[in-house]
């Protein structure tokens, strides 16, 4: 058994603080929201990378890609500790209500992020796992320690953290970039800030109380519902891409800019919302719609990807 | 002075859930270099 002198760590009544953190605690860290999401545009570009990868490995890099995600978003988790109090969003994550310890955080951000790229390397490609180790240091120290509290910028140059993954799947089966793949990472790249800001229009107050310079603070409601459309038009031209460039068909292509033009009109709604609109309907739209709008766009393109697949086989068929 | 620390049957349960989740992940991870090892060896084969 463990002793210990009693002038050592003492919690605050006195007794020696045992972590009551249990692993869904831990799992918790890992931001799965974030993650399933992560997960889902790394199969896409996995899936619908030129060339082929064996099926176990392809599992392995969609484990390593999600692992690393996960570790990024614990990394993100340590260091937001102070400001995720603060936020209603935000306050009942495992640090701030005490159930794990931010030092117990970092150990397993910096494992978790060493493993998953390691195995990435050494299963797959060292290209794909330079990529998900820049991907990390993106989100943990770009995003997350410099830009966050230093620019309202931050979500739009932050944003390339999330428009990664695609690109890695892709990387995974390839060992490089090219046009198509890049493509994928703009369609996230730009969808982010409409996106995010859509969420920061309403949780305005929640950013202003920690001093998180999020656009709406810092530029005004009506610059940001401004900016929203033109990233928004931005999205759009980038989501219908993909058929110009001969990776998707002129069914996706059609089914795409339909998608794209209700987001278009979505984010011209949030710009007709008059300043100082407590209820915030149109933005509240806006931020449900653009996580369906960038589920839809993926999965258009995997099922795109399949048609096509299908339909040369039935030729060679005939 | 010396003193025993005294673990409450809450921080039992929750360290014995800790304990059972990284064991799992170290049977985990041992899977996953043998799969590894058998994909690289077989594809080193064809």
């Amino acid at each position: 058994m463990t002793v210990i002198n009693s002038h050592e760590t003492t919690g605050v009544d006195g007794g020696f603080q045992l972590s009551e953190a249990g692993a869904r605690d831990f799992f918790e860290l890992l931001k799965p929201r974030v993650m399933s999401l992560v997960v889902f545009t790394a199969v896409v570009g996995l899936l619908l990378a030129p060339g082929q990868i064996n099926p176990v490995l392809g599992l392995i890099s969609i484990l390593c890609i999600a692992v690393g995600a996960g570790a990024s978003g614990a990394l993100n988790m340590w260091y937001d500790a102070d400001i995720d109090a603060v936020m209603s969003r935000t306050a009942k994550r495992p640090i701030p209500t005490g159930r794990i310890e931010p030092r117990e955080a970092l150990a397993f951000g910096l494992t978790l992020s060493v493993f998953s790229v390691t195995i990435l390397g050494l299963a797959v490609n060292w290209f794909a796992a330079s990529l998900l180790a820049f991907t990390i240091f993106f989100y943990a120290v770009v995003y997350t320690m410099w830009l966050k509290r230093s620019t309202p910028q931050n979500i739009v140059i932050g944003g390339a953290s999330g428009a990664f993954p695609p690109m890695l799947g892709w990387a995974c089966v390839t060992g490089g970039v090219s046009l198509d793949s890049i493509l994928l990472f703009l369609i996230i790249f730009l969808w982010t800030p409409a996106h995010f800001w859509a969420l920061a229009l309403f949780k305005m107050r929640d950013y202003g109380s920690v001093g998180i310079p999020m656009m709406p603070n810092v530029a005004g409601e009506r610059s940001t519902k401004g900016q929203m459309v033109v990233y928004a038009v931005l999205t759009a031209a980038v989501a219908v891409g993909p058929y110009f460039t001969g990776l998707a068909s002129a069914g996706y292509g059609l089914f795409a800019a339909v998608l794209s033009a209700i987001f278009i009109y979505c984010s011209i709604a949030v710009w007709r919302m008059p300043d100082g609109d407590e209820k915030m309907i149109a933005a509240k739209k806006m931020f449900a719609y653009s996580v369906f709008y960038l589920f839809a766009i993926f999965s258009a393109l995997l099922a795109d990807h399949f048609a096509g697949g299908v339909a040369a086989i039935a030729g060679g068929m005939l | 002075m010396i003193e025993t620390i005294k673990v409450t049957d809450k921080q039992k349960k929750s360290r014995r859930n800790r304990n059972i989740a990284l064991g799992l992940v170290l049977a985990g991870l041992v899977l996953l270099f043998y799969i590894i090892t058998l994909v690289k060896i077989g594809g080193l084969g064809s």
